[in-house]
Order: C-alpha cells, then structure tokens, then sequence
C-alpha cells in the first residue's frame, strides 16, 4: 500500500516541529536546570544553560544537519497550543549501513507519563523507517530510566545488550541498554498503531 | 614498577604521523583490513590527507580523553600497527580500538599482547572502571583474542553492518577492572 | 534521583557571561569582596571585557570546567557565583571557588548551602574522588563554613598574600568522597561494598 498522504509530522496530541530561535531558548535553558531531566536525557554531567547558550547550541545542531547530513532533530509541541514539550533525535545516521541511534526527551516532569513519548516515539519510527528508509534503530537507556526502558519494551524493541556498569551517577554504577528495532519488526506491529489522516 | 609499554612481542611508542600516514595508505588498500578494522564504507584517502588529520591530532597536545600509540615488534622494531584508547572521563570508561596493517603479523599472538598492554595500562594508569570494545560478528580471530584477554560478551545489536548483501551484527564486549584485577591475582582465565 | 542543583537555600543556575560581568563590576566596587577573593590587586575592568573572557571560556564547556551562578530559592535573586575545575583525572581532583557578591547574604548559611550542593554535584555527579579549595586566613566565615561543610584543614602556604601591611597565609583544605559519603548529613546515599543504591 502506497500511503502518502497520512501525516509524518501530525500526531494525536503532539506535532513535530523545527526549531523556534526565538521562544525555545528560554524554555529549553529551564529543563537543563532541572537535573533529572538531564539525567534522563544525556550521559554526559548536566550542567545548566543559560537561554544564550542553547541558542548556540541550536545552531551547532543545524549546522550538523545540514553539513554531516548524519542527524535528524524535531522539536516536540503541543497541537493545542504549539506548546514546547520535548524533542527528539536520530542521530549517528549511517546511510550504508542503514541504522542509526534515536533519542526522546519529554522536558517538564509534568508532561511526563502522559502518553506525549509513545505518541512521539511512533511518528519517529515512521519517519525512520517509512522516509529515511533505514533498516534498523538503536536506543541506548540507562538502567535507571524506567520509564524508557518501559517505552521502548511496550513499543517492541528487543534488548540486545547489557554494558555493565557502564555509568555512575549518584554514587553508584549502572548498567546501559541497547534495543534495537528492525524495520520489518516495527513494520508488522506499526499495522495496530492509530495513525492520523 | 612495570613498563607500561613493553609487553611480550610488541612495545608502544608514540603516534608518529608521517609514518602512521605512509602506512594507511597502504593498508587501505587492503579490503580485508578495512572490512575488519571498520564498519563504514570503505575509502582510498591521499597521504597528505590522512597526514594532515594525524598531525592535527599532534597539535592539539596530549588529551586526558584520547591516547594513541604506534605499536612496533620487540624483535625488529618494525612498525606493523595502531591501538587508541579513548576515555569518558566522567563515568571513567575507556573504549579500545586496535589493528594490525601488516598481515604477516595476523594470528600470531600480536593482537592479544598489544591488548593486554592496553588493559594493562587502562586499569593501573588511567584506573578507569571498565574497557569497551566492539566487533564484527565475523572477525573470529579478534573474538577469540579478546576472550583470552578477559573480555565479556555483553551482547549484539542485530544486523547492524551490511556487506556483500549480507547483514552481520557488532558484538559488545566489556571488561570491568574488578574482573582484570581477579584475574592478575588469580591466574590467567 | 536527587537533584544535584538545588539546596536548602540556593539553587545552581547557568552562568550567563553577560549577566555575570554586570554583576562583578557591581560587587568589586565593594573592596571587601574582592580582598576575600582575589590575591590579585583586582583592576576595576568595565563590564564589556569581562564578559568577552567569560563568554570563551564558559562557551567551551570543557568537562574539566563548570560555572554557574547562585541563585536564592526564595527570590530567584542572583546573589553570587561558582567554578569547579578538575585538576587532574587520574585523581580525580578538582578546585572549587566561590563568592557571593551581595552582602546582605553573608553570615547566614547561604555559603554553606551553596558548598553543600556544590558537594553533591562534584560527588555524585562529576564522580570525582576529591574537592579541594583554597582560602584567605584573614577569611574565618568562609573557613567556618567550610568546615561546616566536611572540608578539612590540609596545610597552609605561608606568607602567600600582602595586605594591610602585613602577610598572610593561604589556607589550603580539602573533603574525599569517603568523607562527604560518611557525613550523612546532606546525603541519604550510602555506598557499601556491592555499590548498592539505598535511598
């Protein structure tokens, strides 16, 4: 079945969209002072970033969109109200291999557990795998992030590896996982997912 | 103390561009190399090209996150391959990646000695955590290499790579520094 | 997890060069802050060429190097600021420096509680095994606070510092994570042999 027309960027409550230089500095700047929020998302140390520096950092990821050609960024908003909720990204593209890493972050904890990442996580399967046409996904989630890891489970993604002890954070050391989804395997389950027209 | 940089066949001597970049060259040549080496398509590089990434890599100066060193034969001192260690300084992780461009030198114990100096030196001077590494699913020689070290199979992420119309997986491996440790103490695996 | 920006008093925020270097010309005006600071006799540099120093520096984001600015959680007041920089890696060792620009803050723990977060981020999330900083001996508040806050006395390099006519040591001190760890005050982690997390 050919289907052009159903909505890659439209979801039910959340849309995908580019950058805002304007507005999304400052609410971005605020979700990097919230630590638990830039533990979830990056392994790196979370340090806090004024509205300034993201607004550098933005343009450091364009700029590698555009020459790299190996990333792939969308901001997450609210269809509602074009309210910034999180981001994503598939990043580490590579074309001959077909595969590539993918990253969600949902920015307040008050928009957390509302269903925005499954919602988000779908439409960035289709994008992959459907317009980018890659074989296969890879998503890297510390232990301690339950709620990836429960994400990507539900959302049919195998757990391939378990590099322990890989990470320390809050004294102590933790694992890190590797799925991994095929595009055949998202393709047979992708049938069952609501989708918009 | 020991010598960090002798080991039983080989010794590790500093990164020395001009040779490292004469020698790629060469070695690039070599599809079998590479497609062991990489996990990207493979390419034919100019000398000066390849020259001039190594010597910006002298420029910047020693980086407590990256260690490169030339590895060359205790017999001959011939120069035969590379090892690079990188570091994530935070969660001291150290990840590996080594190769040997002259094929004479293949199967003949090489590989494991240049790996037990690097383990050697990532846990008793570096005293990071744990060694990673990652390996095609068909490069038996360095599998079986790094298992003698000490390596654990952590994993595999599925067809990964493809090649020739086939698709192969990387393997994870992983060695943490209380289990290197054991087995200084308690013998050999 | 916890949050390893917020404390009791203060919070952690970004340091913006901008806001920042407006905020120093302001402070060093009070020679009192300065001399507590510095060992340097600190030239009144405008606003502008701070802020471009600043601006490269912070702009790396070097994981040897952090800044940030205090803020109070009560207000949301900028009331001073912060830097970290580790020393070496195969140690694990970083410096800490710290002022607080507004005066009125002084005296009433906000010091204390900046430390003490500033401990948390550098233990639990840096990971480093040691924090060390160095201190005026003619600064006894900072010196109480920081051994309020585990830091212990390590030496003192003498005659460092010329001032008022006289000389006066540097005081150097210095906290181990066993020992922050051990403290239990600020801290309900408790590392045992198996790394095992209790919250």
């Amino acid at each position: 079945m050919f289907d052009i027309q159903t909505q890659l960027f439209e979801g039910q409550d959340i849309r995908f969209g580019p950058i805002d230089h304007e507005k999304d500095p400052e609410i971005e700047s605020r979700w990097t002072h919230d630590s638990e929020f830039m533990r979830l998302v990056e392994t790196g140390p979370a340090r806090p970033m004024s509205a300034a520096m993201v607004r550098k950092q933005y343009e450091k990821l364009e700029k590698q969109v555009e020459e790299d050609k190996d990333l792939y960024h969308f901001m997450i908003r609210a269809r509602a109200d074009d309210r910034l909720i999180g981001k994503v990204s598939i990043y580490w593209i590579e074309w001959a291999n077909g595969n590539a890493y993918l990253r969600i972050g949902i920015g307040a904890a008050d928009d957390r557990r509302k269903g925005y990442g499954t919602q988000a996580l779908r439409m960035l399967l289709r994008f992959a795998f459907a317009e980018l046409n890659l074989f296969r996904l890879t998503a890297a989630v510390p232990e301690y992030n339950e709620g990836a890891l429960a994400l990507f489970r539900k959302s049919g993604f195998v757990q391939e590896v378990c590099r322990r002890k890989s990470l320390e954070r809050d004294g102590r050391r933790w694992d890190l996982y590797l799925f991994g989804l095929l595009n055949d395997e998202w393709r047979d389950q992708a049938r069952a997912w609501p989708e918009r027209k | 103390m020991k010598d960090l940089f002798r080991g039983e066949l080989v010794r590790f001597t500093m990164e020395e561009p001009e040779l490292r970049a004469k020698s790629e060259v060469r070695w690039q040549r070599d599809t079998e190399f590479h497609r062991l080496a990489d996990g990207d398509p493979a390419r034919l590089t100019s000398e000066k090209k390849i020259r001039e990434w190594f010597d910006k890599q002298a420029e910047d100066g020693p980086q407590p996150k990256r260690y490169s060193f030339s590895v060359r034969t205790l017999a001959d001192d011939k120069y035969i391959g590379f090892l690079g260690v990188w570091v994530d300084l935070i969660h001291s992780e150290a990840w590996v990646g080594l190769a040997i461009g002259e094929r004479e030198f293949w199967s003949h114990g090489y590989g494991t000695d240049m790996m037990k100096l690097c383990l050697q030196y990532v846990f008793t001077e570096l005293c990071v955590e744990r060694l990673s590494l990652g390996v095609h699913e068909y490069n038996l020689r360095a599998l079986r290499s790094y298992e003698k070290c000490g390596f654990r199979l952590e994993g595999r992420t599925r067809k990964d790579v493809l090649r020739e119309g086939r698709r192969t997986d990387t393997l994870w491996m992983g060695i943490l520094r209380e289990e290197w440790l054991q087995m200084q103490n308690g013998g050999q695996k | 997890m916890k949050d390893v920006f917020t404390g009791k008093l203060v919070r952690l925020s970004a340091f913006d060069p901008a806001e920042m270097s407006k905020a120093y010309t302001r402070w060093n005006l009070n020679s009192e802050y300065f001399r507590l600071l510095s060992s340097s006799a600190r030239p009144l540099k405008s606003a502008k060429s701070e802020a471009k120093w600043l601006e490269e520096e912070v702009a790396k984001m070097s994981l040897a190097s952090y800044f940030f600015s205090i803020r109070t959680l009560a207000e949301d007041k900028l009331i001073g600021d912060l830097g970290l920089d580790v020393v070496g890696w195969a140690g694990r060792d970083a410096f800490v420096g710290l002022g607080i620009g507004e005066t009125e803050y002084w005296g009433k723990g906000y010091g204390t509680d900046v430390m003490n977060v500033l401990l948390r981020f550098a233990f639990t999330e840096l990971n480093l095994r040691r924090v060390s900083l160095s201190v005026f001996e003619y600064n006894p508040r900072a010196i109480r606070s920081y051994e309020k806050s585990g830091f212990r006395h390590e030496g003192h390099v003498r005659n460092a510092l010329n001032r008022e006519g006289r000389r006066w040591d540097a005081v150097y001190m210095g906290i181990l994570r066993e020992e922050w760890l051990g403290l239990g005050t600020d801290t309900d982690i408790v590392l045992d042999r198996d790394h095992e997390h209790r919250n």
